[in-house]
């Protein structure tokens, strides 16, 4: 039976890991490539590396990071962050990503899902959306959270998907860093409106909201977090025991000798 | 040494490292020298079959593959690489394959209920169906990660083992020396990596 996914979330800025509150005050965690391995072996079921670097240089740092987790780390590895062209989306894959997720480059550039999933495959796509309840309306927000496009949230999303993302993350900045849950009223309104494998994040604040989050929208496959999983709150092995008690199907990782 | 056949198609890093992984020396590489030299073969792929297909034989590595699989050197295909190895592909229209294996690839839409999201993406468990050398180190039931749209049909002989989404999928094939994995050993964790490993040791068949 498939599973559901947990995604740990690995903010990275000039080669370190960072997680802010609604986007801001970022407190520096780990380097990328043991906290990569490090949930690895602790059942990850994948990774998301986010390149919030804005310089060329940790550009270059983020690539060779990249690189150096892939070369230990054999668990899917989504990449986003900086991705504005097809030539990005290169970069990254040769560098041992298996996805990679576009979010103000898909609102600068319309056209760069579809030439992407042309090119790589929809399964290598996924449209990363920062939303935000506006006067009562989902609105696409871009550039980390800080610019509103005006656009409507569910409408972007499915042009998205219709134009060949494989994957949806959809972040909540309403409940983004407030830990009191993810933000299930526009989780459900977004597996309403498409197809394909949903990923929730923002908001997660103990392990019963990922139990509340697959128990209230089956159709959710995945739930992502950063901050939780890297101080500790939550462990990923605990987790999914108690997702497992609660008859949420999961992969339960043994120790295994290779 | 294993020969990663290279023909343009997908991304082979993290084939690659997984091979180093486990120790074992792996060459991503176009030269039927090195297939030559190569104790195995993997065929990898991702994409579109036609597209994937038309390579493979533009690049001359199609006949190298089957002349060495027929030589009875160990042979791996991986997610489309698994699916070039059958005759034929309904995949947009209907296109030949390898032929090394019996059996056609069609969509997963054909069998699976209407409720079940494609691709099928994520980790699912393995239901083993033979007493594969691939299962070697590894447990009926673990788990290992798939992303595709089509399964290998009308193959029931050559099944080593299916998953279950919403419908009985083929996950993994043999025929003699020729194996084929539907998911991605090269990111299936410690499960994938004893796959890669079982692998490695099977020997030539006479």
């Amino acid at each position: 039976m498939i599973t559901k996914r947990i995604i740990p979330c690995l903010d990275v800025k000039n080669g370190r890991v960072v997680k802010g509150i609604n986007f801001e005050n970022l407190g520096d965690v780990d380097s990328p490539v043991r906290l990569a391995e490090y949930y690895s072996r602790c059942g990850a079921d994948e990774l998301v590396f986010y390149d919030i670097t804005a310089s060329a240089e940790g550009r270059e740092l983020f690539t060779d990071i990249l690189c150096k987790t892939a070369e230990k780390v054999f668990i899917p590895l989504t990449v986003g962050g900086g991705i504005n062209t097809v030539e990005d989306f290169d970069r990254v894959l040769k560098c041992g990503a298996d996805k990679v997720s576009v979010n103000s480059g898909a609102i600068r550039n319309p056209d760069l899902i579809g030439q992407a999933a042309k090119l790589y495959g929809d399964q290598c796509v996924v449209i990363s959306a920062d939303v935000k309840r506006v006067d009562g309306v989902f609105r696409v927000f871009a550039k980390g959270g800080r610019e509103n496009t005006g656009m409507e949230a569910i409408e972007w999303i499915r042009r998205c998907v219709g134009n060949g993302a494989g994957e949806v993350v959809l972040n909540s900045i309403d409940t983004d860093g407030v830990k009191k849950g993810f933000d299930l009223e526009m989780l459900e309104k977004v597996c309403d409106a498409v197809s394909v494998p949903v990923i929730a994040s923002g908001g997660a604040g103990c392990a019963d909201d990922f139990i509340t989050l697959f128990k209230t929208l089956p159709k959710v496959d995945a739930g992502l977090a950063a901050s939780i999983f890297h101080f500790g709150e939550v462990g990923i092995g605990e987790l999914k025991k108690k997702m497992a008690e609660n008859g949420i199907p999961c992969r339960i990782q043994e120790n295994g000798n290779v | 040494m294993i020969a990663i056949i290279d023909y343009g198609v997908g991304n082979l890093f993290s084939l690659k490292s997984s091979f180093a992984a486990i120790g074992a020396e792996a060459q991503v590489t176009a030269d039927i020298n090195v297939i030559d030299r190569a104790s195995h073969i993997i065929l990898p792929g991702v994409g579109a079959f036609s597209d994937a297909a038309a390579k493979l034989r533009d690049s001359g590595m199609a006949q190298a593959v089957i002349d060495r699989a027929g030589a009875g050197k160990p042979l791996m295909g991986i997610c489309l690489g698994m699916q070039l190895l059958f005759d034929k592909s309904y995949e947009y229209g209907e296109f030949e394959g390898l032929g090394l294996i019996e059996g056609n690839i069609r969509p997963i839409s054909d069998v699976i209920p209407e409720s079940f999201k494609i691709p099928h993406i994520g980790w699912n468990s393995l239901e083993f169906k033979k007493n594969s050398p691939l299962f070697k180190y590894i447990k009926n039931g673990d788990y290992v990660y798939f992303v595709h749209s089509y399964y290998a049909a009308d193959c029931d002989d050559s099944v080593s083992a299916v998953t279950d989404y919403g419908a009985s999928l083929t996950a993994s094939v043999e025929r003699g020396n020729v194996f084929g994995c539907q998911f991605h050993p090269e990111k299936s964790g410690d499960v994938g990596l004893n796959i890669l490993r079982a692998f490695c040791e099977i020997g030539v068949s006479e």
